[in-house]
Formats: C-alpha cells, sequence, structure tokens
C-alpha cells in the first residue's frame, strides 16, 4: 500500500505541537469543508485533512506514526515493519477529543488502506473484513451542481453531456476524484436558476439505502446583445438615427426566428418594443423587448462632417435642458 | 472508471415548492425528530403548512437540514452557528448572481 505523509497533508512541522496540529485541523476543515468551499475537490482534500488528524492529534498514534522515521514519502510503496506498533496503546479510529468531529465527514467513516491497516479496527485482517459488521443502511446524499447553457437552448430544449467530480474510493482506499458523464435533456422553456432533479443519479446510498439525487442548476451564459429577466429576453437592437426619428421596418433575427418589426416614427435611444409571447416558452411565455440602441453614423468624411455641421445648425436640440 | 455513462437522462424541472412532512424530512435526511424542531426553533426551517396534523416544509429544507447536520458534525458548529453560515452561505450566493449580471 502506500505511504501517507499526514504532516504534509495538514502542512504543519514534524515537531508540531498537539496545539498546532489542532489549529491547523480546524483551519484546514472550514477551508475545504464540501458545504463551504469552492475547491472542485473539496470532499477528497476534506477527508484526507481528516484522515491526518486523527493520527495526529492522538499521542499515541502519532508517536507509532513517527517511528516510522522521517524519510517516507507519500506513494511510495510500503509494509509496516514487524512489531512497529509495540509499546503503543491505541485503538482504532474515532478516540476523540470532544467536540470535534473525527475523520467521520458526512459518508461515513472510511479512511484509506494505509490508515486501516495501521490504525484501523480491522488491522491485520484484510480489508472487506468488518469485526461485527452491522447492517446499516441510509439514503445516499444528494450531489448538487451547475450547467451553464446558452439561453437560446431554452426555446428548443438541448441535450448536454456533463462531468461531475465525484469522489471514489480506489482499490487501496484513497479516496480520488472521478469524472463521471452523463447526457442529460435539458427541457425547452427551461429558466434561469431552475434545477433538473435526476433521480438517484447523486451519491451512492449505504447499505440497501438508495443512491440520492442529482440537482443541476441551470445558468444561462451572458450574452453580448440579450439580456435574460425571467422568461422576458430583451434585446438591444442597433439602429440608424433616421430610422428611429422617421420610423422603419427592419428584419430582426430573434431565436424563436426572423421577426419584421416595425420602428414608430419618434422613437429614440432607449425606446421599447415589445413582443408579446416571443420570450422563453412555456405555459406563461415570456415577452421578448427590443431596445433600440441608436448609432451615430461616424463623421469620417467631408460630405458626413458637412451633413453634422448642417443638423447642427438647421435643428435646434439641447439634449442637457435639464441639467 | 472513465466510461462514458450513455444513458440519456430526462430531468424533471425541480420545482422547490414542492412540499414535505417532517416525517418524510426525517427519513429523507436520516435526522430525528427533535432536531427538524430545534431548525424549526433556530429559524434555519420555516415550516409552510400543515397535513395530517404534522408540519410541512418546502423541498429546499432537505438541503439545509443536511448542511447543517453536515456542519454540526464535521466542524463542531452548534446551530446558532450553523444557522449564521447558511445565512452568509445565501448571500454569498446572491452577490454571486449579481456579479454574474453585471
Amino acid at each position: 500500500m502506500e505511504f501517507t505523509d499526514y504532516y504534509k497533508v495538514m502542512g504543519v512541522a514534524r515537531d508540531a505541537t498537539q496545539d498546532d496540529i489542532k489549529r491547523a485541523y480546524r483551519k484546514l476543515a472550514r477551508k475545504y469543508h464540501p458545504d463551504v468551499s469552492e475547491a472542485e475537490d473539496a470532499e477528497e482534500r476534506f477527508k484526507e485533512v481528516g484522515e491526518a488528524y486523527e493520527v495526529l492529534k492522538d499521542t499515541e498514534k502519532r508517536a507509532a506514526y513517527d517511528q516510522l522515521g522521517a524519510d517516507w514519502k507519500t506513494g511510495q510503496e510500503f509494509r509496516p515493519p514487524p512489531g512497529w506498533d509495540e509499546g503503543f496503546e491505541f485503538s482504532g479510529a474515532g478516540t476523540g477529543d470532544g467536540g470535534t468531529a473525527g475523520a467521520g465527514g458526512f459518508s461515513g467513516a472510511q479512511f484509506s488502506d494505509f490508515f486501516e491497516s495501521m490504525f484501523g479496527q480491522s488491522r491485520g485482517q484484510p480489508r472487506g473484513a468488518h469485526p461485527g459488521g452491522r447492517e446499516f443502511h441510509m439514503r445516499g446524499e444528494d450531489r448538487h451542481a451547475r450547467i451553464h447553457i446558452d439561453f437560446r437552448d431554452s426555446y428548443t430544449g438541448v441535450q448536454r453531456s456533463i462531468s461531475l467530480h465525484v469522489p471514489e474510493m480506489t482499490a487501496d482506499g484513497h479516496v480520488v476524484a472521478q469524472e463521471k458523464t452523463l447526457n442529460v435533456k435539458i427541457p425547452k422553456g427551461i429558466r434561469d436558476g431552475q434545477k433538473i432533479r435526476l433521480a438517484e443519479q447523486g451519491s451512492p446510498g449505504i447499505g440497501q439505502g438508495k443512491a440520492g439525487d442529482l440537482f443541476l442548476e441551470i445558468e444561462f451564459l451572458a450574452d453580448k446583445r440579450y439580456r435574460v429577466d425571467g422568461a422576458d429576453v430583451t434585446l438591444s437592437l442597433p439602429v440608424a438615427p433616421w430610422e428611429a426619428a422617421l420610423g422603419a421596418t427592419i428584419t430582426v433575427p430573434i431565436p424563436s426566428g426572423s421577426v419584421g418589426l416595425k420602428i414608430p416614427a419618434g422613437s429614440g435611444q432607449g425606446s421599447k418594443l415589445r413582443l408579446k409571447g416571443k420570450g422563453l416558452p412555456g405555459k406563461q411565455p415570456g415577452d421578448l423587448f427590443v431596445l433600440l440602441d441608436v448609432q451615430l453614423p461616424p463623421a469620417d468624411s467631408d460630405a458626413a462632417r458637412e451633413l453634422y455641421e448642417k443638423m447642427s445648425q438647421e435643428m435646434p436640440f439641447n439634449p442637457r435642458a435639464d441639467l | 472508471m472513465n466510461e462514458r455513462d450513455m444513458n440519456s437522462l430526462t430531468g424533471v424541472i425541480f420545482d422547490e415548492t414542492t412540499e414535505i412532512t417532517t416525517t418524510e424530512l426525517c427519513e429523507v435526511c436520516s435526522a430525528e425528530h427533535a432536531l427538524i424542531e430545534q431548525l424549526v426553533e433556530e429559524g434555519i426551517l420555516d415550516p409552510v403548512g400543515d397535513q395530517a396534523g404534522e408540519q410541512c416544509f418546502h423541498y429546499t429544507s432537505v438541503r439545509r437540514t443536511r448542511t447543517v447536520m453536515r456542519l454540526q458534525h464535521d466542524l463542531g458548529i452548534n446551530l446558532a452557528g450553523a444557522a449564521l453560515a447558511l445565512e452568509l452561505l445565501d448571500r454569498i450566493e446572491m452577490l454571486r448572481q449579481q456579479v454574474r449580471k453585471g
């Protein structure tokens, strides 16, 4: 099996005091606890830290562990020398200092092979032999993930393949992050922030317990031209000044197909036109709003500058009248 | 174990206002009734109604309950601390959404 350098895991020196170790654990536990951590491998790290603390917090276990010497590195092939724990008194996991959790974590105490063979209650026995094995059933944990889609996918529904980081036990008992890929049909009409429930795709249960569910939270990707608010969609439409001022009929491509848009004369910057029911589909479909974004033709030629000059002289216009 | 799971799963849009009873909540979370009562007292869970004499909650209570249980067990936090932690996490999520929307 592979050696694990618990001091390295906890980021403490080999001569750290018990207080140092306790402090280190508290900080790391808060940092990597999956409910509050943003790290992708939070669960694995948390279990790792918990196991290291389980050994180092107990002076007897720690002394026995220290006996192995400072030269072993994590990952090296390792066999405990016979009689290595002679003279030390310790029993299995969970000899606690009250108030702090052991390495139990939330899916039951699952320690690596390294720990089990050195300190576990089943040490000396082949892995899988459960002393006084008690039947224990529990529903698996729900898992939550986020998936990004283009808001246009909501108009038609879409099939997406997503990858999840799932902590799993390898053959030698280490918890690693495995990548699991799922193909999911995202239904038409889905809104930003809604969750899709995939039954029994969460963490496996214990014993006969069912697996938990997987909840996928939908998040729309930001778009240059569109803003989505609930079921309503707003398109920022660039128009020429004369199209706004004099009115125009424009063909506009929108998510549900092209539409001929009639801009009324007398429109201006920020004028809003409403296309009822052209927002996200659903029992109550949202609306599509077209927001006029008046663009100025560039004054990049003599003719253009003359026209602007003419306008400034012949059109009485004070945009700052109320300042 | 990097094999693709080729099943195409159809997700159901999850309505978080689906209600569950206290008994169901206890079962799903493997929690004691007494804990649920404490969570209500602390204001961590808000009952939304009655069904056959029991309090009911929105399904969001499942996640909240499990989170509190984990925080208590893993980090030794008491209920008041867990309540605060949940509220701060909610706030962080709201801020994240705001930042996203620019």
